[in-house]
């Protein structure tokens, strides 16, 4: 009987043994080549006290946040060149490292230079050797142009790390006593600032395509109304405030029009403004909810409806009318959003069952489904202008966070922040 | 038509004092072991069926906040049987109140912010039926953004399924 039980045991554990080979080979299959190691030694600076910024880390944590690129630990590196003619291939070959990148920082407090060389290992050979300059509050700055220019360079694929990123920040002070605000942020989540401040809620901010306007909704009034807000100059303007939602707005990507919903027809439905003449018209006609939109092209709308009995993802024409279903494998696929490039869906997917959301991405062409995260109660997903990376909210012990995670997959951080409870990312596009 | 048949059934459970267990059609809720905070609620009425019937109105009267099964905007019995005792004061006093629907946390925002409105949408069309003026009631949804109870369990949830009248 005792070796019969024994049996089992090992037969069991032989079958675990299996699952968890099968599921370590599902995920080095997951990318479909690694990230390419990088070394991104400490630029030099001569100064007498040390500079505000680290930039050297803040572009190796660019780099690696694409989910391509590997930056290489500081502290196993065997030389740390700043110049061009200091970098030694054998330093670099023997640890595996194919791309170097130096730099040097000068300057004062008026005016800071950082001379940088990218350099090819295999090839022992100076790719890239540029100036960027700014100013004590442009370090970071200069400092994600490095990043974009190196990653661009490597890559061909335009850098995305000179861009922002919106989120709303409660803090609970009593159950009656929440404190709501707008940030504007790196899109790392540094140097934030507070655009907005209300005791109600703030929900669904959303930039323009141009940079400098957004729409968001506002409850400051004790009900939603969705507004429009000039970075620059702070100047507000309201758009809407009909009785019952008005919710969700999306820019077009020419930023003329504005898509949202409103339910003062009974139930919610998705209208389009011209943002000119306030002219709206309504684009949805269903009892059912339709909500989220978000626009596929200037004439082609995608949006969560529960018209099929669950909420699912469908878009539709705004010449011609026409509806089509996007959306069929899970039971709850909502809030879209998509890559500029038109070809890659990001969406809140739930596979089965009542708890689990995760974000997951669905290639339009192909149809094919990728589930990005893992933890549940994952949802607003927001896409970097150039499709590399997400920003999405989940929440970890009773907090709302926000994470950032490379569509491949690879790499995954959370946002930094002051605040105890973050919602609602978006993502700006490429800013001047 | 469905929430006509519905008002019928209520007050025939009134009528009989019948206790009457969880009737929803099943959403996703369904064999979740979701829990209602107004569960229990029924049996203890009707244990004091034999008390006056002014102080089981105060007792309905002092109910104004109606749970909600997952991902359903169904009334309960026992939402009904208050709300019927609502409808009589608002109908005799005239006054306006709001309708504040609510959702728990799971699934996105703002399809959660349609959710809470066909909540209280549900809540206004049973009172409408039971012939209080439209005007007199202010419907807004609140989604997921004001929970009543926080964190991320089943009973936390449960509780903030809601629609609350405010006067």
């Amino acid at each position: 009987m005792n070796t019969m039980k024994y049996w089992l045991t090992c037969a069991a554990m032989l079958l675990l043994a299996q699952v968890a080979l099968a599921q370590e080979a599902i995920e080095i299959t997951r990318g479909s080549d690694r990230a390419t190691p990088i070394a991104v030694v400490p630029f030099g600076w001569q100064g007498s006290t040390p500079l505000a910024e680290d930039l050297a880390e803040i572009t190796g944590n660019d780099l690696r946040n694409s989910g391509m690129f590997q930056p290489f630990a500081r502290e196993n590196m065997l030389s740390h060149p700043t110049r061009a003619e200091e970098i030694f291939p054998r330093d670099w070959k023997m640890l595996g490292v194919e791309y170097v990148l130096a730099g040097q920082v000068t300057g004062s407090a008026e005016g800071y230079q950082v001379q940088y060389h990218l350099y090819n290992v295999a090839r022992e050979q100076v790719l890239l050797s540029r100036t960027v300059s700014g100013t004590q509050n442009q370090l970071r700055d200069m400092a994600h142009r490095v990043s974009d220019e190196v990653f661009e360079h490597i890559t061909g694929i335009k850098g995305a790390f000179s861009t922002k990123l919106l989120y709303v920040a409660a803090e609970r002070f009593s159950a009656d006593n929440i404190r709501y605000t707008l940030q504007r942020a790196d899109y790392d989540g540094a140097r934030t600032v507070t655009l907005l401040q209300s005791r109600e809620p703030i929900l669904t901010p959303s930039y323009a395509p141009d940079g400098q306007r957004i729409a968001y909704v506002s409850f400051e009034s004790r009900r939603p109304e969705i507004f429009v807000h000039y970075i620059q100059t702070g100047r507000r303007e309201r758009i809407t405030s009909f009785e019952g939602l008005n919710g969700a707005p999306a820019w077009s990507p020419d930023g003329k029009r504005l898509a949202f919903v409103l339910s003062r027809d009974g139930n919610p439905e998705i209208y389009v403004m011209d943002m000119d003449s306030k002219q709206m018209r309504r684009v949805t006609n269903h009892y059912a909810i339709d909500t989220e939109p978000t626009w596929l092209d200037n004439n082609t709308l995608v949006f969560t409806s529960d018209r099929g009995g669950r909420p699912q993802i469908y878009k539709q024409n705004l010449n011609s009318g026409t509806t089509e279903r996007l959306t069929f494998v899970g039971n709850y696929n909502a809030n879209a959003k998509l890559s500029v490039d038109g070809r890659t869906m990001v969406m809140v997917h739930r596979q089965d069952g009542y708890r689990n959301f995760h974000i997951a991405t669905q290639d339009l062409e192909r149809g094919n489904l990728k589930v990005l995260t893992e933890t549940s109660l994952d949802e607003s997903p927001t896409v970097a202008p150039n499709g590399t990376m997400l920003i999405y909210a989940t929440r970890q012990q009773g907090r709302g966070v926000l994470m950032l995670v490379s569509t491949n997959g690879r790499a995954r951080s959370e946002i930094p922040t002051k605040f105890t409870d973050l919602r609602v990312p978006s993502w700006s596009p490429y800013l001047p | 038509m469905e929430v006509i048949k519905f008002g019928k059934f209520a007050a025939l459970v009134v009528a009989f004092g019948v206790v009457v267990g969880c009737s929803s059609k099943g959403g996703d809720a369904a064999g979740t072991g979701a829990v209602d905070p107004n569960a229990g609620y029924g049996s203890s009425t009707s244990s004091t069926s034999g008390s006056s019937v002014s102080s089981e109105e105060a007792a309905l009267r002092a109910i104004t906040t109606f749970y909600f099964e997952f991902d359903s905007s169904e009334l309960k019995p026992e939402a009904m049987r208050a709300l019927d005792v609502h409808s009589k004061d608002l109908k005799a006093q005239g006054n306006r109140v709001a309708l504040e629907g609510h959702t728990d946390e799971r699934g996105t925002r703002e399809y959660n912010m349609a959710l809470g409105e066909r909540r209280a949408a549900a809540v206004q069309r049973y009172l409408v039926l039971q012939g209080v003026s439209p005007a007199q009631l202010e419907l807004i949804s609140y989604g997921e953004e004001k929970p009543a109870a926080t964190g991320s369990s089943e009973e936390a949830w449960a509780q903030n399924r809601r629609v609350e009248l405010r006067k």
